[in-house]
């Protein structure tokens, strides 16, 4: 199973902007790094990251080798209503990883 | 047997192999317009509205954290649509691009990036509007990414 870590608010006052920090387990390794006796290591990388708030989405990410290992994506949204926050990652080699977030707007 | 001949060949030919091609500059200078060129087109883009935070002096490439914030009110009507990071002196380009919308807020967006070389960062911010916004910066890399375990 893959790790993922999210932090989202527990609270928030309607219509305030909430930070949103993700984090995926993941070595994203490029396909331009060689082993020691000179093969390419094949690219394994997560390619795409999914937020839906309450099934709406309102942001994506494609990411690319650049990417440092382990993902941390930061963003930010506006705290419209109570419900879940979900999160989908998915890459190479049939890589997906989900989370579920529930947030309250007061 | 090996001759000392054939044995300096072999030699030669591994060596050519591994090493990058000499107009390498050229090469990845190359992919980084198109690149940008795939992302805005013909449109031109302006300096400004875009602030890329970056430290300029990266002691270790393999992970460097990157903001970027683009000034803008987050409306339905006027809104960022896209945020593109690109990096001059990478194997490939790209490092992120996201796609934002009037429900993100603010626009800002941060991640940790591998930077290969010193050289350029830029961000590139694409508004509702159509217009594209940038800000490049300058970054010294010590340890370069993408080098341990042998080449790039």
């Amino acid at each position: 199973m893959a790790r993922v870590v999210v932090n989202v608010p527990a609270e928030a006052k309607r219509g305030e902007v909430i930070e949103i920090r993700t984090l995926a387990g993941h070595p994203m390794e490029t396909g331009f790094r060689r082993t020691q006796l000179g093969e390419l290591i094949p690219r394994d990388i997560i390619r795409t990251l999914v937020c839906s708030y309450n099934g709406v989405e309102i942001f994506r990410a494609d990411l690319h080798p650049a990417i440092a290992a382990n993902p941390l994506i930061t963003f930010t949204t506006v705290a419209v209503e109570s419900g879940t926050l979900e999160f989908r990652w998915t890459g190479d080699n049939n890589y997906s990883a989900a989370h579920s977030a529930p947030i309250k707007v007061v | 047997m090996i001759t000392r001949r054939a044995f300096l060949l072999v030699g030669v030919a591994t060596a050519a192999q591994a090493q990058l091609p000499p107009n390498i500059q050229q090469i990845r200078k190359q992919a980084f317009d198109e690149a940008i060129g795939k992302v805005v087109g013909n449109a031109p883009v302006q300096e400004g509205r875009v602030r890329l935070d970056v430290p300029p002096l990266i002691d270790n490439g393999n992970a460097v954290p990157l903001a970027v914030e683009v000034d803008s009110p987050m409306t339905e009507a006027d809104h960022v649509k896209a945020i593109h990071i690109f990096t001059e002196r990478n194997p490939q380009p790209n490092v992120l691009t996201a796609h934002l919308g009037p429900r993100a807020g603010r626009a800002r967006v941060a991640t940790r990036a591998r930077i290969a070389d010193t050289g350029t960062v830029v961000a590139i911010a694409q508004m509702s509007d159509g217009s594209f916004w940038s800000h490049s910066v300058k970054v010294i890399v010590t340890l370069s990414a993408c080098l341990e375990e042998g080449l790039i």
